[in-house]
């Protein structure tokens, strides 16, 4: 068994492809669902887009096209709702979300031919990712990727403190929007790689190792985007070998990433407390221990 | 007076001016019939208390309430019209210190609107953040992340991130509040500066005697405008009692409007300090007993 051994098989070139993009897309949006506190919507999204999935599915109509546009309305009801001011973000993101998780599940129920899909949805298959999969991960990866550069101060900023930002002229309906759609995209083209189970780990543990490694926002954007890449492909990789489910591995391995990096981070904090100590009780520094 | 020079204030046209404003939010009306001129150089505190439409008459200069009756005009603009182009400073305490940003990213976030098309910041908008961080002195702060600093620094990098969109106006929303006494004169000293380079300048704030010390106009409200003029008019006993429901014994000590911490039992002044008219409106009064109803 060599090395290289998996990089023979193109269903697994795919599947290492479709994880790295994947991967980076999640560690890349999941910022910005971190840093709003919107790792619940994040969640409840992809469960939302299982109602968009099958109801593609049995209309006939282009999967990643209905399952879009379904995540997105369910992403604009839920701020629809929140205005209100009556009904709180979690309620609202609780009741549209199931309701619409519920929907795939009455049409799963009602046509069984879809009964196959339900676990790859629910848990990921990256065996079955086609090349149509891989070039619509690309396009979304790579216009996620635009638009986040391009609108890079205007989300910063919206981002940071909303409402500061809307009395500077920074068009944060505009903002919104186009979140919600990459959010609603990057969900859609996950849920192949990563189940809708999964999602919220991918998106949620990147950028939030790297927010323990930098304090510098530019810094944390790019640090999630190669964490999040390189766990996506590190755990395709090792469930080759293993042979366990690849979406869970993605995460286990972002788990474990965060686990090393808490461990580094809390034993960096107390060697530079023991440093600082040392040095208020140095006689040099004029501490307790100093003899006249 | 904080500054050397003496407060200018121009004559002429309004740079704020609120016509018989009723505003709020949804159905909420918050302040009603309110009528103001703000005027270019002014350097005005809002007083009264908490929900009495401080912030709100802020929101309304920066168009974002729901205007139910008047007009708002900023600039010889309305606002429902075109959103004005003012320097926002928030509460600190409405911050996410925990928002990964450095000091730099945080005062360029003021330059986002000026080149809205480029992804980066050009070369003169760096410039002019590295300038604004020297002038208010925490360009050596650029890179270390806003929970690091001083409250005084904080609140510089705040007044940096709106001083670098090129305001004429600068609205400050409890400016001094959670800090200590130093760092409150040095930021009342720094809107000072800054007020005398000819930005008008709106701040919200509960203290009172901040406010009677070093600004040289103040509004007193609570749901409309009560009264206004320089604090040595403004800053009674009555006009006090009005805007906060309570009494507040005001006294004038060399040359000052100080208003006391109102005590809750019955205290003896003993001593009045030299030169101390203890009593409403100046009027010297003997020593006496202060009860507090």
């Amino acid at each position: 068994m060599s090395l290289f051994e998996p990089f023979e098989f193109p269903f697994i070139v795919r599947g290492l492809a479709a994880a790295t993009l994947v991967g980076g897309l999640c560690g890349l949006i999941g910022v910005y669902i971190v840093l709003r506190r919107m790792a619940y919507i994040g969640h409840g999204l992809s469960h939302a887009v299982l109602g968009g999935a099958v109801t593609s599915y049995v209309m006939s109509f282009n999967f990643y096209a209905g399952a879009t546009v379904w995540g997105f309305l369910c992403a604009q009801l839920i701020a629809l709702t929140t205005r209100k001011r009556k009904i709180g973000a979690d309620a609202a993101i609780g009741v549209i979300t199931t309701a619409s998780f519920a929907v795939g599940i009455v049409l799963i129920s009602r046509y069984k031919s879809f009964t196959r899909d339900f676990d790859a949805a629910l848990f990921g298959n990256i065996l079955g990712v086609t090349g149509g999969d891989l070039v619509a991960i690309s396009v979304v990866t790579a216009a996620a990727a635009l638009i986040l550069f391009i609108g890079y101060k205007h989300f910063l900023f919206a981002t940071f403190d909303v409402e500061a930002a809307r009395f500077y002229g920074v068009p944060t309906g505009w903002i919104e929007t186009l979140f919600s759609l990459v959010l609603a995209g990057t969900i859609v083209v996950s849920m192949q790689v990563l189940g809708v189970l999964l999602i919220a780990g991918a998106t949620v543990i990147p950028p939030i190792v790297a927010r323990l490694l930098s304090d510098s926002f530019k810094n944390v954007v790019l640090l999630s985007t190669a964490i999040g890449a390189v766990c996506g492909f590190v755990g395709i990789y090792v469930s080759y070998y293993v042979d366990i489910s690849s979406g869970a591995t993605v995460v286990l391995v972002e788990a474990a990433l965060f686990t090393l990096v808490m461990a580094y981070v809390n034993l960096r904090g107390q060697l530079s407390l023991a440093v600082r100590q040392r040095a208020a009780t140095s006689p040099d520094a004029g501490g307790p221990g100093t003899v006249d | 007076m904080l500054h050397p020079l003496p407060h200018h204030r121009d004559q002429g046209e309004a740079i704020v001016r609120l016509q018989d404003v009723s505003c709020g939010y949804g159905k909420q009306e918050v302040l009603s019939g309110v009528s103001l001129d703000i005027m270019p150089g002014d350097f005005v505190g809002l007083l009264g208390p908490s929900g009495s439409g401080k912030t709100t008459l802020l929101r309304t200069v920066l168009g974002a309430v729901d205007v139910y009756r008047g007009q708002v005009l900023v600039e010889g603009t309305s606002t429902g019209r075109r959103r004005p182009k003012v320097g926002y400073v928030p509460q600190l305490e409405t911050i996410d210190w925990n928002f990964p940003v450095t000091v730099r990213e945080a005062v360029m976030m003021g330059r986002t609107m000026d080149n809205r098309f480029l992804p980066w910041y050009r070369r003169q908008d760096r410039m002019l953040a590295d300038e604004m961080m020297e002038r208010l002195g925490i360009s050596h702060l650029a890179p270390r992340h806003i929970r690091e600093l001083s409250g005084g620094q904080q609140q510089r990098v705040f007044l940096a991130r709106a001083l670098v969109s090129g305001p004429r106006i600068l609205l400050l929303d409890e400016p001094t509040s959670g800090v200590d006494m130093k760092t409150r004169d040095d930021v009342m000293h720094l809107l000072h500066e800054i007020n005398h380079q000819g930005i008008t300048i709106i701040m919200t704030t509960h203290e009172i005697n901040a406010v009677a010390v070093h600004l040289p106009w103040v509004i007193c409200m609570n749901g409309k405008v009560l009264a206004e003029g320089p604090p040595s008019s403004v800053i009674t006993s009555e006009t006090l009692k009005r805007t906060y429901g309570a009494e507040m014994p005001v006294i004038h000590y060399r040359g000052m409007t100080l208003v006391a911490e109102s005590p809750h039992s019955f205290t003896r002044i003993s001593e009045p300090p030299s030169g101390a008219d203890v009593g409403a409106d100046g009027e010297p009064e003997p020593e006496k007993e202060v009860e507090l109803v």
